[in-house]
């Protein structure tokens, strides 16, 4: 009987999570009201404060937002396989709907149509990229140093085609540096509220 | 093998891609620099393409990218290796209670991480814009100064940082109306 409404509830995970990996657009961020409306609301799975505490993990861990939200809330509610099953079911929507658009698009790619319609986007591809770096910016630059590093790391990138994983670690071995180094100036860049989310 | 490789690639990506979607870029251009699995302009589309259909951007652009490297057993690898090391480091952070992310060391490292994706970020719009907006090819053939600007793109490109700025619609709503301008206008 316990394994029958276990399997229930993994299979009301998967639907749940397979209906937010459908029906938002644009990631992330645009996924996090979703979810609460989800998991908080309609199924009261895990409180409005449980779920603040998993956003902000998500953000501050690696890996997409969404991903890191459906495995942190799959695993609150029913353990590893919860956390696997709640992964699955946002990833297969993009799975099933990119693989489709590709098999799609390779035929199409060259028809003029196609090409006029994908040389008005990219322009705004770029306009997009340029305002989330400009977004980004605002809650990731908290001082001078955090302005040099940013700046630092696009000159590495496009002038010496550094590569993305190096400019990482860098960021990661200056904040670590000033820790062990500076301890006092580490104490008060953290409690100056070096950490925005 | 071009299973392990994907797998490897998009492990790195998921890993190191910190703050999601847009940061994966970068990782998807060293991609294409390092194996020519795609090109630079194809990697654009694909951008696109995942961010005006449902779901989260990495995962979308690790399908995509993963399906035109290896077919289907290639998306569904690239897309594995993308959730990979957010699985694990959830679970391991949900199963033992660790507070990571608020101890000092993990925060310092933040610190210095955090700025150094804007960068990224930003630079992966250069290497967009240079793609997009600038026809160095063409200059490079012709040296002919009014050949290295596409102006009907960089016009476009500049109304819609305005208006992105201006109003705070859904980057879709922009995605539809410059595909709409570059019908019309035939680029």
């Amino acid at each position: 009987m316990k394994t029958k409404s276990h399997l229930k509830l993994l299979i009301e995970l998967f639907a749940t999570f397979f209906k937010i990996g459908s029906f938002t657009f644009g990631g992330g961020y645009a996924m996090i009201p979703l979810i609460e409306r989800e998991v908080v609301e309609n199924k009261k799975w895990v409180t409005s404060d449980e779920v603040i505490d998993v956003f902000a993990v998500a953000q501050s861990m690696p890996g997409a937002i969404a991903i890191n939200s459906s495995t942190f809330i799959g695993y609150k509610i029913a353990g590893k396989k919860g956390a696997l099953v709640a992964t699955a079911g946002v990833i297969l929507p993009s799975l099933l709907i990119i693989t489709l658009i590709a098999m799609f698009f390779s035929k199409v790619q060259d028809n003029p149509m196609v090409k006029a319609v994908f040389s008005g986007i990219r322009p705004a591809i770029v306009a997009l990229i340029l305002t989330a770096a400009i977004k980004v910016s605002k809650t990731s630059i908290v001082d001078k140093i955090g302005l040099l590093l940013a700046v630092l790391a696009v000159v590495l990138v496009v002038v010496f085609d550094v590569q993305a994983i190096v400019v990482i670690l860098g960021g990661a071995a200056v904040g670590l540096g000033i820790y062990y180094l500076f301890p006092l100036k580490a104490a008060r860049i953290l409690s100056d509220g070096g950490h925005k989310d | 093998m071009i299973y392990i490789r994907l797998f490897l690639e998009f492990f790195k990506a998921g890993l190191f891609a910190i703050g999601g979607g847009l940061a994966t870029i970068p990782f998807l251009q060293d991609i294409s620099r390092k194996t020519g699995w795609f090109t630079s302009q194809e990697l654009i589309d694909m951008i696109a393409i995942s961010e005006s259909t449902p779901g989260p951007i990495g995962i979308n652009m690790a399908t995509y990218v993963g399906y035109e490297t290896a077919n289907l057993a290639g998306a569904i690898i690239a897309v594995i290796g993308e959730v990979t090391p957010s699985v694990i480091i959830i679970v391991l952070i949900a199963h033992y209670y660790l507070k990571f992310s608020e101890h000092p060391m993990m925060q310092s490292g933040f610190y210095g991480i955090r700025p150094a994706v804007a960068g990224l970020i930003g630079a992966a719009g250069f290497e967009v814009a240079k793609i997009s907006l600038f026809n160095i090819d063409k200059y490079l053939l012709s040296h002919d100064v009014f050949d290295i600007i596409n102006i009907k793109s960089v016009l476009l490109f500049t109304t819609i940082v305005f208006l992105l700025n201006k109003y705070k619609k859904h980057p879709i709503y922009f995605l539809l109306g410059a595909a709409i301008i570059g019908i019309i206008f035939k680029f």
